[in-house]
C-alpha cells in the first residue's frame, strides 16, 4: 500500500510538473515593454514553486514508501522533534519567501508608481455592460465634456459626449482600442454601472474600472498587430461576451486614423482589422 | 482507565422523548452529527452544480435533454442560458463555501469532538450550540429558497417575490460569484437577470448564517477555555483542539464584519441608501439618480477582510484532524507539538492581515498593495513549517495504511500542492496577468476546497467508528480514495495552464476566443475528469450509510490512539463519560515510548508520569456537578 | 472505561513525555492540572458565563469596528455629505445610559449580599432608564423624521440610523437579561453552586450593559463629534 502510495504521488508530481513545460499551454507571446520583467520573475517565482513542489511530494512519497509498520515488535522513531530544524526551515522558507514577493514588487512599481510620460497617447475608456467604448481625443488632442446624463445608447451616445462642446466636434469613440507601436498610452478608466476589467492577455496586466472613480495605467506596446480584449470581472449575464479588440499601429497609422471624423474612423478600423491577422495560436 | 477520584457528572438528564433526542438535542454530538448531515446534504447540491457547469463549459451547445426537463428556464431546449451557468457558479461557490467547509469541519467533528477530547461533558451552552444549528439550517432554506424565487417566473411575480424585491427573469439563482461585488449586487433588478429578490434572499442567508457561526464560536472558545478536564494542560490537547479553537477565534472575529457589510448592501438594495453605489451610474441609457458617493471597493474590503479568514475557517481544522490522524497511524509523537501549535496560531493571525491580496487590481492604493503581498507571502511560512512537520511525523514513523492514514497523507499532498501557487498570487505583479483567471480556481479549490474535504474524509474514516460504534468499510474507502485523489489532481492540475493562458473565470462560453482555443482539450479533460470524480463520491454515501447499519462492530479505541476520545465507549454516553471525567496525565500523541508495554500511552495512563495534581487542589472545570 | 493497556510496568520516567529538553515540546514533564493556575472550583463552573459574555463582546466589537470604518471611509471619499443636526434629546439618552451603568452597578454589589433583596430597586431603576434610554432614541428619529431626513437622505443619516438601530436591538437584548435578572428567583443559599452560576449571570449582564454604554458613548461621538 505505502509503496502504491508513494509510486501514485511521484507520477502525479511528474504529470504535473511536465504540464508545465509543455509549451502547448502558456501565455500567449507578450507585446508589452514591461512584459518582459514580468515574465521573468514569473519563470523565476514557478521554478521555485516547482522545486518546492517536486521536493515536498517526493519526500512525502519517500517516508511513506521507506516507514511502513513491520509487525507488533518494530516501533517508530520516539522523537517530538528538533527545535534546530525547526528554526532552520522556518528561517530558509521565509528568506525565500519573503524575497520573492520583495522581487515581485519591481514591475508592480514600474507600472503603478511612474506617472505616464508626457507624451503619452491618451484614451478615455468607458466601460459599460456589455460593452467597450473608447474615447479619442482628435485632432486637436483634447477630450469633450461628456456628462452621464446625455448618454443616449438608441443614438449611439454610449459615453455622454456634449456635442455642444467644441473640444468634443473632433472627438471619436469606438469599441476598439487603438494605441501606438513603441510610444507609452495612458488609458482613464471608467465604468458607466458596475465593475469591469481591461484584459488583454498580451499586455500581462490587468485593471479594474469602478463606478465613481478614474483609474489610470499606463503601458507600452511593442508589436503591431491586433489582440484580443476581454473583460475579466463578473459584470452580469453577457460578461463573456463583452469582448472586443486592441490594435497595434505604427505611429503614421495612428496619426493618419486619428485625424478622421466619427464615420471614417469608423470604416478604416474596420479596414485596419481585416488587415491586421490575430496573432498565431498554438492549436 | 485510571481510578482517580473524579465527580461525578450531573448534567442535564438524558431525554427520552424521539424530538429532544435527535432533533431539538442539547446534546454536542447529535448537534454534530446534524451539522455533518447539512453538509453531507448541501455538498450534492454544491458537487451537482459544478458538473452542471463542467457540461456547459466543455460541451458548448449541445442538448442535454435532462437539462431542458428539470430547468425548463434556465436551459430551454437543454442548451444552458448564460445566467443559468452565472447563477450556478454564485450558488455552487456560496453553498460549498459557507454550508460545506465552514460547516462540517467545525460545527460538524468540532461540535462533536472538542467536548470529548478535552474531557467536558458538553459544550459550555448547551442551548446555544442547539440555535447554531437550528439558524444555520434556516440559513440553508433560504439560500435554496434564493434559487427558486428568482428563477421561478410565477414565484417571483407573486405577491411574494415583490416583496422580497421583485423577480427579474429567467435565471434559477442570483449572480455575483460568492464575492457578490458591489454595485452590481446593489443596484436590483437594473443590473440584469439575477439581481432581483434572490439576490435579496443570497444576502440574508449569509447574514443568518453569519448569526449561527457566531453562537457556534462563542461556545467552541468558551468550553475550549473553561471546561477542559484536569490534566488537561493547554499544551497537551490534541492539535485538533488548537485548530477548532484557532478557526473559532477567526470566525469570532470576521463574521461580525461580513454580517455588518451584508447589512449595508441589503440597506443600498432595499432603502436607497448609497453605501456601495456611486452616483451617476446609468442602466440602459437612464441615469440612477436615487444613488450617489457610494463606494464599491468599500464592499470588497468588507467582503474579504472577511473572506481571507474564511479560507482559513475552512482548512484549519483539516489540518488538526491531518496532523491528529498522522500521528496516530504514524504510531510516532507529532513532530514539533509546539511549532504546529505556534504555526497554527500565525497563520491565524496574519490571515487577518492580507485581505488586500484579492484587491490588488482593484484601484486599491498600489503601496498597501506592496505590504499586503508581503504579508502574504509570509503566510507561506507558518504553512511550510507545518508540512515540514507532517514530514518529520512520517519520517522514521511505522506507518498503518488505513484509510483514514490515506486520506490525511492526500491531505498533505494536496496542501502542497494548492497552498504553493499562492506564491504567484500573493505577489503583486504576477497577480496582474494571474487574477481572475483559471489559475485562481485551480489554486483555492485545491487548498482550501479538496484539501479541506480530504481533512474531512480523513475525519470521517477516523472517527466514524466512534460516532457510531462500527467501522466503515476499508476496501470501499480504499477505492474511494485512490479514485479521488487521482481525480482531483486531474482536475485542478491543468485548470492551472489554463489561467496562464488566460482563460478568465466566470464566463459561461470561451468560443469567441481565439487566444482560448489551444485550451479546448484540456477543458474536455477536466470535466470528464470531475465528472467521475463526483461520481466516485456515491461509493463514499454508499460507505457511509451501509456502515452505519452493517458495518463490522468496533470496539472502544479501533485504531490504538491515545486521546480522551477513545477512552469510552463507542458510541460515547449521553455525558460522554458516563459520569466519570478522565484525569489527563501525558501529552496527545505518545506512540512509540520506549519501555511502554504497547506502542500507545493514552493520555488517561498514570504510567511514567507524577500524579497531575495533590488531591483536592482542584483543577478541573466540572466541580459544579460534585454532590 | 475500557482501554487495551494491559501490562502493569512501570514507565521509564524520563523517556515519557519528553522531548528533546525534558520537559518536551509535547506539554509533557509539567505536571499541572488543567489550569494553568489554581483556583476556585465553584467559580470555575459558573465562570463560563463570564467568559462567554467576553467572547460575545468582542464579536460585537468587531462589527461596530468594521461598521465605523464604513462610516470614516465613506465619510472621508464622498461629497455628498450632508452632516446632520445633532437631536437634543440624545443627551438625554447618554445621560439616561450612563446613569443606569451606575445603577446596575449598585444592583451588582447588593446582589452580593447573598441574603437581601436591596439590590431589587436598583435592578428595577437601571430597567427603567434602559426603557427610557430607547423611548428617547425613538423621539430622536421621530425628530429626524419631521424634519425630513430620512434613512436615505444622505449618508451621514443613513449611519445614523443603522449604527442607533444595530445599537438599539444590542440594547434590547440587554433590556431582556435585565428583566429576567428581576423576575428570577434568588438562588438557595445552601446551594453555593447556584449561587456562583447567579453571581456569575448578574456579573455577565452587568458587563454587557456597561459595553452597552460604552458604545453609545463611542458611538456619539464618533457620529456627531468626530469630522
Amino acid at each position: 500500500m505505502g509503496r502504491a502510495l508513494a509510486v501514485i504521488i511521484w507520477i502525479l508530481t511528474l504529470g504535473s510538473v511536465s504540464l508545465f513545460f509543455v509549451k502547448k499551454w502558456w501565455f500567449p507571446e507578450a507585446i508589452s515593454s514591461h512584459a518582459a520583467a514580468l515574465d521573468r520573475q514569473f519563470l523565476l517565482t514557478i521554478i521555485v514553486v516547482g522545486i518546492a513542489f517536486t521536493a515536498a511530494q517526493v519526500g512525502l512519497g519517500y517516508v511513506v514508501w521507506k516507514y511502513r509498520d513491520r509487525g507488533p515488535n518494530d516501533r517508530a522513531t520516539y522523537s517530538h522533534g528538533s527545535n534546530r530544524l525547526e528554526v532552520i526551515w522556518t528561517v530558509v522558507t521565509a528568506v525565500i519567501f519573503i524575497g520573492l514577493a520583495v522581487m515581485g514588487q519591481s514591475v508592480w512599481a514600474s507600472l503603478h508608481f511612474n506617472k505616464a510620460p508626457a507624451n503619452s497617447f491618451q484614451v478615455e475608456v468607458v466601460a459599460q455592460q456589455f460593452q467597450w467604448n473608447f474615447h479619442y481625443a482628435g485632432k486637436d488632442g483634447v477630450f469633450g465634456r461628456t456628462d452621464p446624463n446625455l448618454i443616449d445608447d438608441s443614438a449611439l451616445n454610449y459615453i455622454g459626449l456634449d456635442q455642444a462642446d467644441p473640444n468634443a466636434k473632433d472627438d471619436v469613440v469606438h469599441s476598439v482600442v487603438v494605441v501606438p507601436l513603441g510610444r507609452p498610452v495612458e488609458l482613464t478608466l471608467r465604468s458607466r454601472d458596475v465593475i469591469h476589467n481591461f484584459w488583454v492577455p498580451q499586455l500581462r496586466f490587468k485593471q479594474d474600472l469602478v463606478p465613481g472613480m478614474n483609474i489610470h495605467v499606463h503601458f507600452t506596446a511593442n508589436r503591431a498587430g491586433k489582440y484580443e480584449l476581454a473583460c475579466a470581472e463578473l459584470c452580469g449575464q453577457f460578461h463573456f461576451r463583452m469582448k472586443s479588440y486592441m490594435l497595434v499601429l505604427p505611429e503614421d497609422e495612428l496619426q493618419a486614423l486619428m485625424v478622421l471624423p466619427q464615420d471614417q474612423f469608423q470604416a478604416r478600423v474596420t479596414e485596419l482589422l481585416a488587415k491586421y491577422p490575430l496573432p498565431v495560436y498554438e492549436q | 482507565m485510571s481510578d482517580e477520584s473524579h465527580e461525578a457528572v450531573h448534567r442535564h438528564e438524558v431525554p427520552t422523548s424521539f424530538i429532544r433526542k435527535y432533533i431539538f438535542s442539547l446534546d454536542h454530538k447529535v448537534i454534530g452529527i446534524q451539522y455533518i448531515i447539512l453538509a453531507l446534504t448541501a455538498v450534492v447540491v454544491g458537487l451537482t452544480m459544478s458538473v452542471l457547469m463542467r457540461l456547459n463549459l466543455s460541451w458548448p451547445g449541445t442538448h442535454w435533454p435532462i437539462l431542458a426537463t428539470l430547468f425548463p428556464t434556465g436551459a430551454p431546449g437543454g442548451i444552458m442560458n448564460p445566467d443559468f451557468y452565472l447563477s450556478l457558479v454564485t450558488m455552487h461557490g456560496t453553498i460549498m463555501v459557507f454550508f460545506v467547509l465552514t460547516t462540517a469541519p467545525q460545527g460538524g467533528f468540532g461540535n462533536y469532538f472538542l467536548p470529548i477530547q478535552i474531557g467536558a461533558e458538553d459544550m459550555a451552552f448547551p442551548f446555544l450550540n442547539m440555535m447554531s444549528f437550528w439558524v444555520t439550517l434556516v440559513g440553508f432554506i433560504v439560500i435554496l429558497a434564493a434559487i427558486f424565487v428568482e428563477g421561478n417566473s410565477t414565484i417571483a411575480n407573486s405577491a411574494v417575490g415583490l416583496w422580497l424585491g421583485g423577480g427579474s427573469g429567467a435565471t434559477v439563482g442570483p449572480i455575483g460569484g460568492w464575492t457578490g461585488y458591489a454595485p452590481l449586487s446593489a443596484v436590483g433588478a437594473a443590473a440584469g437577470p439575477g439581481q432581483g429578490a434572490g439576490m435579496n434572499l443570497w444576502i440574508v442567508s449569509i447574514a443568518i448564517f453569519c448569526i449561527g457561526s457566531l453562537l457556534g464560536a462563542l461556545n467552541f472558545i468558551t468550553t475550549l477555555l473553561n471546561m477542559r478536564t484536569r490534566g488537561m494542560t493547554l499544551m497537551r490537547m490534541p492539535l485538533t483542539c488548537w485548530a477548532w479553537f484557532t478557526t473559532a477565534v477567526l470566525a469570532l472575529l470576521s463574521f461580525p464584519v461580513l454580517l455588518g457589510g451584508g447589512i449595508l448592501l441589503l440597506l443600498d438594495r432595499t432603502v436607497g441608501t448609497s453605501f456601495f453605489i456611486p452616483g451617476g451610474l446609468v442602466f440602459g441609457s437612464s441615469v440612477l439618480t436615487t444613488h450617489t458617493g457610494g463606494s464599491p471597493i468599500l464592499w470588497q474590503h468588507l467582503f474579504w477582510f472577511f473572506g481571507h479568514p474564511e479560507v482559513y475557517i475552512a482548512i484549519l481544522p483539516g489540518m488538526g484532524a491531518t496532523s491528529h490522524i498522522l500521528s496516530t497511524f504514524a504510531r510516532k509523537p507529532i513532530f514539533g507539538y509546539r511549532a504546529m501549535v505556534f504555526a497554527i496560531f500565525a497563520i491565524g493571525l496574519l490571515g487577518f492581515f492580507v485581505w488586500g491580496h484579492h484587491m490588488f487590481i482593484s484601484g486599491m492604493s498600489p503601496y498597501s498593495a506592496m505590504t499586503f503581498s508581503i504579508l502574504t507571502l509570509s503566510i507561506g511560512v507558518p504553512s511550510a513549517v507545518k508540512t515540514f512537520n507532517w514530514l518529520g511525523t512520517l519520517w522514521g514513523a511505522r506507518i498503518r495504511f488505513t484509510t483514514p492514514m490515506l486520506f490525511a497523507i492526500g491531505f498533505v499532498s494536496l496542501f502542497v500542492a494548492g497552498g504553493i501557487t499562492g506564491l504567484v498570487l500573493g505577489q503583486t505583479s504576477l497577480d496582474l496577468p494571474m487574477h481572475d483567471t483559471y489559475f485562481v480556481p485551480a489554486h483555492f479549490h485545491l487548498v482550501m476546497g479538496v484539501a479541506s474535504i480530504f481533512g474531512m474524509f480523513a475525519a470521517t474514516y477516523f472517527w466514524f467508528p466512534k460516532m457510531f460504534g462500527r467501522m466503515m468499510s476499508e476496501r470501499l474507502g480504499k477505492i474511494h480514495f485512490w479514485l479521488t485523489f487521482v481525480g482531483v489532481y486531474c482536475i485542478f492540475v491543468p485548470m492551472h495552464t489554463m489561467g496562464m493562458v488566460g482563460m478568465p473565470r466566470r464566463y459561461a462560453n470561451f468560443g469567441e476566443y481565439r487566444f482560448l482555443d489551444s485550451i479546448h482539450p484540456l477543458v474536455v479533460f477536466v470535466s470528464i475528469a470531475a465528472i467521475i470524480t463526483a461520481l466516485v463520491q456515491l461509493v463514499f454515501y454508499f460507505n457511509l450509510i451501509w456502515s452505519v447499519f452493517k458495518g463490522k462492530k468496533a470496539g472502544d479505541n479501533p485504531w490504538e490512539a491515545t486521546t480522551l476520545e477513545w477512552n469510552t465507549s463507542s458510541p460515547p454516553p449521553h455525558d460522554n463519560f458516563a459520569g466519570v471525567l478522565p484525569v489527563v496525565y501525558h501529552g496527545p500523541y505518545e506512540f512509540a515510548v520506549p519501555g511502554a508495554p504497547n506502542d500507545y500511552v493514552m493520555q488517561t495512563d498514570p504510567r511514567g508520569s507524577e500524579a497531575p495534581v495533590a488531591e483536592g487542589t482542584g483543577g478541573n472545570g466540572h466541580n459544579g456537578h460534585k454532590h | 472505561m475500557a482501554t487495551t493497556v494491559t501490562s502493569t510496568r512501570p514507565l521509564p520516567k524520563q523517556g515519557i513525555g519528553g522531548g528533546p529538553k525534558g520537559r518536551g515540546p509535547n506539554g509533557n514533564g509539567v505536571p499541572r492540572n488543567g489550569r494553568d493556575r489554581d483556583f476556585n472550583d465553584l467559580q470555575s463552573s459558573a465562570n463560563r458565563y463570564r467568559i462567554g459574555m467576553w467572547v460575545a463582546l468582542a464579536s460585537i466589537l468587531m462589527m461596530f469596528t468594521a461598521l465605523s470604518s464604513a462610516y470614516i471611509v465613506r465619510a472621508a471619499s464622498s461629497t455628498d455629505w450632508i452632516p446632520l443636526k445633532m437631536p437634543r434629546i440624545l443627551l438625554l439618552s447618554t445621560a439616561l445610559i450612563i446613569i443606569s451603568s451606575g445603577t446596575l452597578e449598585a444592583a451588582r454589589r447588593r446582589l452580593k449580599d447573598v441574603a437581601g433583596n436591596a439590590y431589587k430597586p436598583w435592578l428595577l431603576s437601571t430597567l427603567v432608564l434602559g426603557l427610557g434610554f430607547v423611548g428617547s432614541q425613538l423621539l430622536a428619529w421621530r425628530q429626524l423624521v419631521h424634519q425630513g431626513v430620512y434613512v436615505a437622505s444622505n449618508p451621514h443619516s443613513s449611519f445614523f440610523y443603522l449604527l442607533t438601530a444595530a445599537h438599539g436591538v444590542h440594547l434590547l437584548g440587554g433590556l431582556v437579561a435585565l428583566a429576567y435578572l428581576s423576575l428570577r428567583r434568588r438562588a438557595p443559599r445552601e446551594n453555593p453552586l447556584a449561587v456562583a452560576k447567579a453571581q456569575a449571570k448578574a456579573d455577565a449582564v452587568t458587563l454587557y450593559w456597561h459595553f452597552m454604554d460604552f458604545l453609545w458613548i463611542y458611538l456619539f461621538v464618533l457620529l456627531f463629534y468626530v469630522r
